[in-house]
Order: structure tokens, then sequence, then C-alpha cells
């Protein structure tokens, strides 16, 4: 028997909850100190309150934040990717079309090289690692998430200016590609004049949720529901725009300012993440196309799956990058390209089915 | 294009013919106000730019050429998109919604794979959901470019048919048709020659059969086979 669209939708919907309910405890729980040390010394009669307390600042200002964050983080780039991939009717759009990710790194190592000049205030010898881009002397961390964050907001107001507005899709494509090379060879080259920002830079490309706190963890959040309300509520542009851009006017959709609003959420979206986790590859890419290998559904519905399913992957990611190695950890962005760059591989080769690519 | 001069009749179908390159997609563009253009476009009388984004939308379906669509929307969900004219923003699809997109998908036997996603059709079937996406929006004026494209020779018939049905209704349809003996099935035909209009009138009229020959390099000839006019191709240049 199969099952109808919806109650697959809404099967798919209750399978991500489930997953994520799932996910955050055990994140929680895995690290240096296991599961099975931290849960205990948590919930035992006979553990020293010492211990208890120690156990508890683990889990609630370093592990519970951290793996909230991810799972935000993956709900923004899952909204953005299916955004972008209505936006530009393109299976292969990834949030960081529109130039943000190069925006960001260039926002970053801009910051790191001001910063680097300046290390002698923050440490001394170790001036690269004191302005770690995830370091939590909070100064350090506000500027260097918001040169992020600024960054990839500036070059998204760039592409759209370069692109001359929103009315073309494919003009706006190119600019995003235009826009991304050359801010990566500006970005290439202040680490090139500024060597010491090399390895905190490292670590922004790599991608870690390692150092979110509550802070970056609420403001994510906060931006996913608004970003996912004004994403459901231009999903049926989407949905028009699916049948071409005559198409979608004739049907009496008001493209430009629809088109610019969509902009807007993705560049708010993909800029929250990546100002607070740095650059997570593919789970922008993959999250809709996983929803839409289980269940064909408008956007309206899609937003919210490719939510979940970002959120998801990236929290189940996230585990596997702290558990696979312990007690060393691998950064979730190489874990997510591997497996994502997997996973299109794996769609290359499906090419006789309805979801292949060639 | 230039000095095109037109008055379509309510009430009537027009098919657009000519040769590749003629200008037929580009006028039926314009008609649909999908591009600028230095003159004017009426629609039921009042010009286009005065209409209301909605009420144009309401009063003005377009099909397009090889429209595109997103194969993984479900072919209910097409066909409901053509409804967007009629819901109010953030609404849910009304009672009078899915009647709408029922009707249209029975219309063009397309109900039974409403389940199905766009890209699981073949080029024909697909063709069919597009077009009940046309029909759902339940307009008066209806333009299609090229609409029998993939369609085999029964859906064709059935899409005369359809057309007919809805001329009967007082609905205005206007069409760009490749195939001359389709097109001849028309009431009125507009007969396009390198951007310009070189004939319009009746579809059964002898100037219209004289201007098609003359357009296509006399190499068709119009006669009527079993009541019907048909183009038949004319294999030696006269």
């Amino acid at each position: 028997m199969t099952l109808s669209v919806a109650l697959r939708g809404r099967w798919l919907g209750l399978a991500l909850v489930c997953a994520s309910l799932l996910l955050v405890p055990l994140g929680t729980g895995v690290g240096s100190v296991g599961l099975e040390n931290l849960w205990p010394a948590l919930l035992s009669d006979h553990t020293e309150p010492a211990s208890r307390a120690m156990a508890w600042q683990i889990v609630w200002d370093i592990r519970l934040p951290r793996t909230l964050g991810a799972w935000c983080a993956g709900a923004l780039l899952g909204l953005a990717g299916a955004v972008a991939q209505g936006l530009f009717r393109n299976p292969l759009a990834d949030p960081y079309l529109l130039g943000s990710a190069s925006g960001a790194s260039l926002g970053v190592a801009s910051a790191l090289a001001l910063m680097g000049g300046g290390a002698g205030m923050l440490g001394g010898a170790s001036a690269a690692a004191a302005v770690s881009v995830f370091s939590s002397h909070w100064l350090v961390r506000l500027g260097l998430t918001g040169a992020a964050f600024a960054g990839a907001v500036l070059a998204v107001l760039l592409t759209l200016a370069l692109a001359r507005g929103v009315q073309h899709t494919l003009r706006l494509l190119l600019a995003g590609v235009i826009v991304g090379v050359v801010l990566g060879a500006f970005t290439s080259l202040i680490l090139l004049l500024s060597p010491d920002s090399l390895q905190a830079m490292q670590a922004f490309l790599l991608g870690s949720t390692g150092f979110v706190g509550w802070t970056s963890c609420l403001l994510m959040a906060g931006v996913w529901l608004l970003c996912l309300v004004a994403a459901w509520a231009l999903s049926r542009v989407l949905d028009g725009l699916a049948l071409g851009e005559s198409t979608a006017h004739s049907l009496g959709l008001p493209l430009a300012p629809l088109r610019a609003a969509l902009v807007a959420v993705l560049a708010l979206a993909t800029g929250t993440a990546v100002a607070q986790t740095g650059l997570i590859a593919f789970v922008g890419l993959a999250a809709p196309h996983l929803v839409r290998a289980v269940v064909k559904v408008p956007h309206g519905r899609l937003m919210g799956l490719a939510s979940l399913m970002g959120a998801v992957l990236l929290a189940a990611a996230d585990l596997l990058a702290r558990g696979l190695i312990a007690p060393q950890e691998l950064p979730v962005g190489v874990l997510t390209a591997v497996l994502g760059g997997g996973y299109l591989l794996w769609l290359m080769h499906r090419r006789t089915g309805p979801g292949g690519l060639l | 294009m230039h000095g095109i001069t037109l008055h379509l009749a309510a009430g009537r179908w027009t098919s657009i013919v000519g040769p590749n390159g003629a200008g037929k997609s580009t006028l039926l563009r314009a008609l649909a106000g999908l591009m600028p253009c230095s003159g004017s476009v009426h629609l039921l009388g009042r010009p286009l730019a005065q209409w209301q984004r909605g009420d144009r939308a309401r009063a003005l379906s377009w099909l397009g050429q090889n429209e595109v669509a997103a194969d993984d929307l479900t072919v209910y969900d097409i066909a409901m998109l053509g409804r967007l004219p009629h819901q109010p923003w953030l609404s849910p699809p009304s009672g009078a919604d899915h009647a709408a997109v029922e009707q249209a998908l029975r219309a063009t036997q397309a109900w039974d794979w409403r389940h199905r996603a766009l890209g699981q059709l073949s080029g024909g079937e697909r063709q069919r959901v597009l077009l009940a996406r046309l029909l759902a929006v339940q307009a008066q004026v209806l333009l299609m470019d090229e609409p029998l494209a993939n369609l085999d020779p029964p859906h064709q018939a059935d899409w005369l048919l359809l057309v007919r049905a809805l001329v009967a209704q007082g609905k205005t349809v206007v069409s760009v048709l490749h195939e001359v003996s389709l097109a001849l099935q028309a009431d009125d035909m507009v007969v396009l020659a390198a951007g310009r209009v070189l004939h319009h009138g009746a579809s059964n009229a002898p100037a219209t059969h004289a201007a098609l020959e003359q357009v296509f390099d006399h190499r068709i000839h119009v006669r009527q086979l079993d009541g019907m006019w048909m183009a038949l191709p004319r294999l030696q240049a006269p």
C-alpha cells in the first residue's frame, strides 16, 4: 500500500522530530567525558556535590548549547537550501550561492588580520590562538561573528547590485559566482599578507559547532523561526516560479518584491548560520534533496521538512565528529563535506530515477 | 515585430500561424503582457496596463511553449497553481478551488494520476497536466503557445473538442500552432510573416487559404477532406 503524499510528509516530519529528540540528549552525553560517566554523575544520589556541579556545568554550559546550536545551524542551512533551490529553480543551488560564504570568509579574514596586528594585548606569542575564530573571549568572538555576518550581508548586497536587482535569476546566479570568486581572491590575499591568521581562519573554513554558546544558540533559533515563517508565507511564489517566470507573472504574482523578500530570507538565514559555525558544506544542498527523495511536497511543506532534515543532519554529523576519533574531534564541516560529496556522487549515479542529476 | 493592429474577437478561437521565426510566440507574449511593446494591448476592451494584477490573472490565463515545471510537484499541486489568482494570500485552497482543479484534471484526462510527481510522467502526459493548470484558472481569455506539443493524435483530437467546448461557453482562445492542419480548425486565423500580419480572417475563407499557401512558399496546399480544411504538403514547388 502506498501512503498518500500528505501522510508521507507527516510521517517524515514526525520521524525527523523523533530523531531530533534522540540526538539532543545523545549530544549532551558524548564527548571526552562519555555518556556512561556523565549521566550517572548527574543522576546518582551518591555523587559528590562538586562532581555533580561539574557534570551539570559540562552539560548545561557546553554540550547542550553546542548540540542545540548544531541543530539550529542545520535548520537554518536546510531552510536556506530549500529557498535557494526554489528561487534559482536549480536543484544544485546551495545557500552560499549569493556570495554569502565568501563574504563571511573575507569578513573573518579581515577581522583576524586586524586583531592579529594588536595581538600583544590578547596574549603575546599565541596571537593566532588568542584570536581563534571560535575563541570564547566575548569581545573577539563578537568581533569575528559580527565580521562574518557583516561580510555575508555585504557580499549579498554586492551580488544584488551587480545583478541590478532580483528580476533575472540567471544574472543573479552569475553575479553570485563572480562575487564568490573575487572575494575569495581577496581573502587569500589577506591570508597571504597576514600568515598568523591562517590557523584561526582554517577553523572558520572547516566549520565547527564546538564553541556555540547559549547566546548564539538563541540567536540562531530566533532567526530560524523568523525565516521559517517568512519562507512559508512566500512559498507560493516558489511554487509559481517552478512553472517559469512568464507563467508565474501571468498568475498575478508580484515577482520583484517577493523575490527580494526571498533573497533577504536566504541572506539572513545563511549569514546567521555562517557567522556562528563557520562554513559548513553540503547541509543546505543535501537537506531539501533528501526530503524530496522521500516525499514530493510543495514549497510550503518543504520549508519545514528541509529545516528539520538539515537540523538532524548537522546534529548527527556533530555527534559523529565528536565520537568517531574520541577524545579527538573532527571538524564537523569536514565530515559534512565528505558525507555530502558521497551523497552527490550517489545522486549522479542514480541516473535513471526522477531525482537523478544527469 | 512592427505595425501590428489586430482585433481578436471575443468568444472565438483564433490561431496564429506562420513560418519559423515569423514572431508567433512573440505576438502571443505581447498579447499576454509578458513583454514590453511600444503600442498598447487591450484586454476585454480595457488597456492591459490598467488591469489590477489579480483581476488580469483571473481574466487571462497563459500556457507557454515548453513550459518548465518542477518535477517534484504532484500533478494535483501543479493544477492547483492555476488557482493562485483566486486565493487570498496565505489562505488554504477553498472548496471551489478543489472543484475547479478536479474539473480541469478530468477535462484533460489527468485525474487518475493526480498524486504522481510530474517527473514521473511522459512528455504528452506532462502537457496535459499543464493544460489542466491553464484550465483551472477558469479565465475568460486563454492564450496557449504550442499547446499540442508532445500530444498524440487522440489527445490532439481531445484538445480540439475541449477548445470548442470552451468557445461554446463564451471563452476566447488564442493559440499558436505550428501544425497548420490543426490551426485550420480554429474559427479565425492570423497569418504572420517576418514580424508582420500578412492576413487575418476566417479559417474557412479562400483568402486565408491563399495567404497560408503564400507564407509557406506554396509548399502546402489547403484542401477540404471529410468537411475539414487540411494543409497537405506539396512535394514539388509549383
